[in-house]
């Protein structure tokens, strides 16, 4: 059963305050139930924007396990609430369709991807690392000076990870004696 | 039928003249241009907010505007204005009028300067410069030819005194776009696969937010207070004071636009702190509702009018049945 | 600040509301300069100049904070008089060495302290190994006393020395040199003048372009000095502040992913000078020296415990030997062009993109296709995943993808909402993000990546003897993970990163509770606390509006949770705040048992001792730091006006040109940095600058820097619709007069050359950009931005590619700010065409395949390339050696490095 009769524009416009049809009178049901998704979302992470260093709060809305809204968190001493173009876009870039969610592999010589198990990935990089590793492995250099490394795995990165990430990045490089580790702070 | 005084023109409350009573009090965006700093965060939290679609990938070559203007799918606009004035120029002391001669967007095209190279001996002849910046947005008229001019109801009045479109009872029609005298709603086009297309659409003041209490998106992205939210009567007070403290402060071109209830459309919902003559800004200097003259039309209609209202409830009732 | 930190930037209008002027000095009208009260036009590079300029003024009228100065800084102290001041030696500074182009910085020393033993090869181990930065966080070693003129009359006092040093800045030479109005010059010295001192202090905010510049460190050196000669540091409202422009940079810089930095700036060892735990100790706390880092051994040691865990025993010097060493330069740049001679095998790019965001794009791409093994984790498919299909290389035929060996995996990563951890920002604050929701697909965390690699390495290599392998046997890897993909705790790691009693497991609250003896275990010694009382501290968010200005209840700031570092120097001598309107921190003798220092932050001082104390004599390490010395890193406890040891390019900033420069050095005969990185070969050709001759060849001067639309090398936003649409093409701004010098049309093309390369981009033709006056003539400047490559929703060329690569020698950071080019209309050439544009352009230009131009221009090692004799002949030859000597330092077998780079000419 929909509206009675008695709700429709027309007559609501004609009986009540509003003659010419432009305010409660011509209120649709679902304008009448409107409701901002940030009232109804299961749940808050309290985040910080991810692009440059001035360190925004960012408030991350969840429904139904999926991102619905990013956006300031007044609570924050050093924004305030407030976010440039780039925070503002923050749930376009989680969020967006152009995301890779698929491990991607190109085969030497090829001209195209090729899909690949995120197992199999993991376990071909571990092969490489550790051959790659003995391959180049010095423990004494051209001068004899002793230097227990390899200079044939080089990295760069890590300016937008997190500090529990580069420790483990570098923790673990550094006992494989990859020393070529590096980031943005040197570019 | 009768109009009240007012109810097309001149000063009025506009949730109270629609018919909600009780109701909160009216809202609005008082844009101070003055510190706007153009960063763009408006036109992308309104689209977050509002899931209005990307308008196209093109460079426009008009400073750093992009976007170009409002429509369906950019709800919030950020006009960049580059303005060379020659030090020592009368502009200073007649409070930029000469300047409002010029065209409204400097292309940056070469300047005539007094050295063919534009440096001079000393390097010192700089030319005085501005770059003015400002986010536009629906300006919520008191008195709005969209909603007046719109035939199915889609769009209507809040309780907080704003215009917003029903994209659920919206039939495409056109009407509005062409009622509207700031050219700010307009029907979606695309792109391909986006929601409302062929709907009129436009900034709703984040009817939604508003229920629960929540600033507009943009408002709230805005780093440096450009965009302001809250009782457009509260902040018609903070915009004269604003003017009143850039004046003495020598910044003589402030002037407010939008603000006067007495203007051709009541005074808008949102108004705006400009540093120069609107067109400088793409706004037209004196919009008039275009339903100014509907009452003695609508008066003459009025026989016509009935007739053809007796006709649509035998319709309403017979596809209801 | 505007355009790349726009948020910030909101507190500098809070503070123009509130009366606050605003100057702004910049190559070109930006964002910020439109709200600007005052907008300086500078031409790119000469910021040294303009600043030295500001020094000469304060020095010369008697501006500076006398009080201050004499207390807290080095003013004072009396230096050696073997110094010889570069005013005197025509750009170099006494100890130049003309054949490694190091010093030999004897003579920099205090009177009375003895010079370091063998400081030339110190230069040129530093140099090869950016250890510079590693000198300047660890201070200065001051071994006894020093000996000091309170009243700087001494002419060889700190003072004196300074204000000989910059006296001919004047606003004259800075106009002349900067292209800079005089009078607007001297509009900057009295607002930064005036604004400081007693009661009123001046913040100094640089974004990190100010890094990449060939003299980029001695750049912010004058800065520092200026903040210090106007009692500027340590002081609310004051201090100098980097603007730095990634989510974790700062981060990334504490707990480094750099090749030549452990956790908390400990070095990283290198083979010559760091063979045993004790030395590399004693290298870092300096004996003899005041300050905390003579606790460098508890923090090195807890280091190796939080990597080796039981296996990290005293009778094995904690696995100190189980750290690799360096043994020269393995920065970002050099490994890249061993990866071109094919000396390096695999490589992982995290999050970055350097085929578009490093310097010499084609370089990137030309290293990248000459792997076995790539491996890309990011969230979009970025042109560093995709070169071999879309490498601008591919269409002049340098790269051929069916000729490309380089395997890729490109790897999703988990976004900033899927997963949970710490960024640590500009302002050392870290802020602990929740995690919002499950990362899609495959998607994953670095946190996950790292560890589950580490497991399979360690599996594989389980039953291995060889003792190689034993560091990687030994790790302490066991990190409990939870969820369905077992996701290792990050607040696990960040407890480790915090440290705790290695026997109870509490966690430590202070670094100070760090022992030496392998009784507590630590990974980032400056960041313990951040876990104070198991409390992980860096989650806490009180709100703003709940706090008092500080805000210290909000995150946790680095160390300690000091806001402002040096803070002691808010106090004068006595202790007493400088003036009520900038009281900060204070001593209170009411408080505690016999008084404490307090105030709004955590004092960065010994909070029980005096302003009165005083160390008894021959006192080093904490205790040797007198209750009036603020800079507690510090070797002397003073603010380092002059530095004299730690920077490889001189005791004091001076002004060089860029490397590639349309001027000649209006100050001295030395053109350039004449310590600086470069790198001589086929594929890093630089343009010439006017020594040479054919400099007319590039006229103008480029610079580079961000939209406030985009991000950096645009993967993270030129993959966004809502960012793209608001900059969509890459473009190139210019000003009135030269698009009608070079009739280029607005909104058309130009094309825009380099000796690396050629790119095109629209044309903005905007008075926002303007010529400028310098040394009697007109010098154009362009501008782009530098967020575009071949992939994402908006695509163009890349800005980088126009760049070489030459590096300051302090930080091996290279000179990406500022280059020469020429600019035409139209749109660039492609294909073999393009390589042939350029290659015409090196050759009018005298770029010489095998000829190089020196690098020292004046004294006894200047080469002989004159003006007009840009090919040159033996000198260059034998500095093409010199550049290649350094790299032979580093003691590697590299048969053929000589004349790498078979392609590209």
């Amino acid at each position: 059963m929909g509206r009675s009769f008695l709700g429709w524009p027309v007559l609501r416009q004609l009986s009540g305050r509003d003659p010419l049809g432009r305010g409660p009178a011509v209120r649709s049901a679902r304008t009448d139930s409107i409701s901002p998704r940030i009232a109804t979302a299961d749940r808050v992470a309290k985040s910080v924007c991810p692009y440059c260093a001035v360190g925004c709060g960012q408030k991350v809305f969840v429904k139904d396990e999926r991102v619905i809204q990013i956006e300031g968190d007044p609570d924050s001493p050093v924004s305030r609430g407030r976010l440039c173009p780039k925070g503002s876009a923050s749930k376009n870039l989680v969020t967006s369709s152009m995301r890779q969610t698929k491990v991607r592999y190109r085969r030497p010589y090829a001209t195209e991807w090729e899909d690949l198990d995120l197992d199999v990935a993991m376990n071909m990089i571990a092969d490489r690392v550790v051959k790659a590793r003995n391959d180049t492995w010095q423990d004494i250099d051209a001068d004899g000076r002793k230097v227990r490394r390899t200079l044939g795995i080089a990295s760069l990165g890590g300016a937008t990870l997190d500090n529990e990430e580069n420790y483990l990045i570098k923790k673990l490089f550094t006992a494989m004696g990859a020393i070529q580790i590096e980031n943005q702070a040197r570019i | 039928m009768v109009f009240r005084k007012n109810s097309l023109y001149g000063p009025v409350d506009p949730a109270a003249e629609t018919g909600y009573d009780p109701h909160p009090p009216r809202k609005g965006f008082f844009t101070d241009t003055s510190v706007c700093i153009g960063c763009k965060a408006c036109e992308v939290a309104c689209k977050e907010w509002n899931e209005v679609p990307d308008d196209g990938f093109g460079m426009l070559g008009m400073s750093y505007d992009n976007t170009g203007n409002l429509n369906a799918n950019t709800w919030r606009h950020v006009a960049f204005i580059e303005q060379p004035r020659r030090s020592g120029s009368p502009e200073a002391a007649d409070g930029g009028m000469a300047r409002a001669k010029a065209p409204p967007v400097e292309l940056g095209m070469p300047a005539m300067g007094p050295d063919s190279d534009g440096a001079t001996d000393t390097g010192h002849d700089k030319p005085d410069f501005r770059w003015l910046m400002s986010s536009d947005v629906c300006k919520h008229c008191t008195h709005a030819a969209c909603l007046d001019v719109c035939p199915t109801g889609s769009l209507f009045r809040t309780e907080f005194g704003t215009v917003v479109v029903q994209d659920d009872i919206c039939n495409g029609c056109g009407y509005c776009v062409a009622a509207c005298p700031y050219g700010v709603i307009e029907r979606r086009r695309g792109p391909e696969g986006a929601k409302n297309v062929g709907i009129a659409q436009k900034c709703t003041l984040c009817y939604d937010r508003l229920t629960v209490g929540e600033k507009p998106a943009c408002a709230k992205a805005c780093p440096t207070e450009s965009i302001q939210f809250g009782d457009v009567e509260e902040l018609r007070e903070r915009a004269n004071e604003r003017v009143a403290q850039l004046h003495e402060r020598g910044v003589m071109d402030a002037r407010l636009y939008g603000n006067d209830p007495e203007d051709g459309v009541g005074g808008t919902g949102a108004f705006f702190l400009l540093l120069d003559e609107p067109e400088v800004y793409g706004l037209p200097p004196d919009p008039v509702v275009t339903t100014r003259d509907l009452p003695q039309m609508f008066n003459r209609a009025t026989a016509a009018g009935l007739a053809l209202l007796a006709g649509a409830v035998v319709s309403f009732l017979g596809r209801r049945s | 600040m505007a355009e790349a930190h726009p948020v910030g930037f909101q507190w500098v209008m809070e503070a123009k509301k509130r009366g606050a002027k605003i100057i702004h000095v910049d190559p070109r009208f930006t964002r910020t300069s439109a709200h600007a009260d005052k907008f300086v036009p500078i031409r790119v590079g000469t910021d040294i100049a303009f600043l030295g300029g500001i020094v000469n003024y304060v020095l010369q009228n008697g501006l500076e904070f006398r009080d201050y100065v004499v207390a807290y800084t080095n003013a004072a102290s009396i230096v050696s008089d073997e110094y010889v001041d570069a005013e005197e030696l025509d750009g170099l500074f006494s100890g130049f060495d003309p054949e490694t182009r190091t010093y030999e910085t004897g003579s920099w020393q205090y009177e009375r302290q003895e010079a370091e033993g063998s400081a030339r090869e110190d230069h040129d181990v530093q140099r090869e190994t950016a250890s510079a930065m590693q000198h300047e966080t660890h201070g200065i070693s001051v071994d006894g006393e020093v000996l000091r003129d309170e009243t700087l009359q001494h002419p060889r006092c700190v003072y004196q020395i300074l204000k000989r040093h910059y006296a001919r800045y004047t606003p004259e030479m800075v106009a002349e040199t900067c292209g800079v109005d005089p009078e607007d010059f001297l509009e900057v010295c009295r607002a930064w003048t005036e604004n400081s001192g007693r009661e009123r202090t001046t913040a100094l905010v640089y974004s990190v372009g100010w890094t990449q510049h060939s003299v980029g460190v001695q750049y912010i050196r004058t800065g520092a000095i200026l903040q210090l000669l106007l009692g500027n540091m340590g002081r609310p409202g004051g201090g100098i502040l980097a603007l730095r422009g990634h989510a974790s940079i700062q981060g990334s810089t504490d707990i480094p992913t750099l090749f030549n930095l452990l956790p908390g700036y400990l070095p990283m060892p290198n083979a010559e000078q760091h063979t045993s735990l004790q030395e590399w100790v004693d290298a870092v706390r300096k004996p003899g020296s005041k300050g905390f880092w003579s606790k460098a051994g508890a923090y090195g040691i807890n280091l190796l415990k939080a990597y080796w865990g039981d296996k990290a025993t005293p009778e094995n010097d904690f696995c100190f030997d189980y750290l690799p060493k360096i043994t020269g330069d393995h920065g970002t740049y050099r490994t890249v062009l061993d990866m071109i001679d094919g000396k390096v095998k695999g490589y992982f790019l995290l999050g970055q993109n350097p085929a578009v965001g490093s310097a010499h794009g084609r370089a990137q791409r030309l290293g990248m296709a000459n792997l076995d093994w790539l491996v890309v984790r990011d969230l979009f498919e970025i042109e560093s995943a995709t070169f071999w299909k879309n490498a601008p290389e591919i269409e002049t035929g340098e790269i051929v993808p069916e000729e490309c060996r380089t395997e890729v995996f490109l790897m999703p990563a988990a976004s900033h909402v899927e997963k949970e951890g710490t960024f640590t920002q500009t302002q050392r604050m870290l802020q602990w993000r929740e995690k919002a929701v499950e990362a899609p697909g495959d998607c994953r965390s670095e946190l996950w990546f790292f560890y589950h690699l580490g497991r399979m390495v360690r599996d594989r290599l389980k039953d291995s003897t060889l003792e190689r392998d034993r560091p990687i046997l030994d790790l302490n890897w066991d990190y409990p993970t939870h969820g369905e993909h077992a996701e290792p705790s990050a607040e696990d790691v960040l407890k480790e990163i915090n440290g705790y009693e290695v026997a109870t497991g509490r966690p430590l609250s202070t670094f100070m509770e760090m022992k030496d003896d392998g009784s507590t275990l630590g990974g980032c010694w400056i960041y313990t606390g951040v876990f104070k009382d198991g409390v992980n501290q860096a989650a806490r968010r009180k709100p703003g509006s709940e706090q008092d200005w500080v805000a210290g209840e909000w995150g946790w700031a680095w160390p300690a949770n000091r806001r402002i570092l040096y803070n002691r120097a808010s106090a004068d001598p006595s202790g007493k705040p400088w003036s009520d309107r900038k009281a900060y921190v204070w001593w209170d003798p009411d408080k505690g048992e016999n008084g404490e220092w307090t105030g709004y932050d955590v004092p960065d001082f010994e909070k029980t001792k005096p302003p009165t104390y005083r160390p008894p004599h021959g006192a080093d390490g904490v205790a040797g730091l007198a209750g009036d010395d603020p800079f507690i890193m510090q070797g002397d406890g003073k603010g380092a006006l002059y530095v004299p040891q730690g920077l490889i390019d001189g005791p004091l900033p001076t002004h060089y040109e860029p490397v590639e420069s349309p001027f000649r050095n209006p100050v001295y005969g030395q053109q350039g940095n004449p310590t600086r990185k470069e790198y001589q070969r086929e594929d890093n050709r630089l343009n010439p600058s006017p020594r040479e001759g054919h400099s007319d060849v590039f006229p103008f001067v480029f610079t580079t820097s961000r939209l406030t639309e985009h991000h950096t090398a645009g993967g993270m936003s030129r993959y966004l619709e809502y960012l793209s649409e608001l900059q969509p093409e890459m473009f190139v701004e210019v000003s009135p007069a030269l698009a009608a010098e070079r009739g280029l049309e607005h909104s058309g093309w130009a094309t825009i050359v380099t000796a690396r390369s050629a790119i095109e981009a629209r044309v903005l033709v905007t008075d926002r950009l303007r010529p400028l006056r310098v040394e009697g003539r007109t010098v154009h400047q362009v501008w782009m931005p530098y967020h575009w490559g071949p992939g994402g929703l908006v695509s163009g060329d890349s800005t980088n590619d126009l760049f070489g690569i030459s590096l300051d020698p302090n930080v091996l950071i290279q000179e990406s700010k500022v280059g020469t080019c020429d600019v035409r209309p139209g749109r660039r050439p492609t294909g073999k065409a393009l390589l042939e544009l350029v290659q015409g352009y090196r050759d009018r230009s005298g770029v010489v395949e095998g000829q190089y131009a020196g690098v020292v221009t004046t004294g006894p090692g200047a080469d002989g390339i004159h003006e007009g004799d840009p090919t040159g002949e033996g000198p260059s030859g034998m500095s093409r050696r010199n550049g290649h000597s350094g790299d032979r330092a580093e003691g590697q077998d590299e048969p053929g490095s000589d004349d790498a780079a078979p392609e590209g000419s």
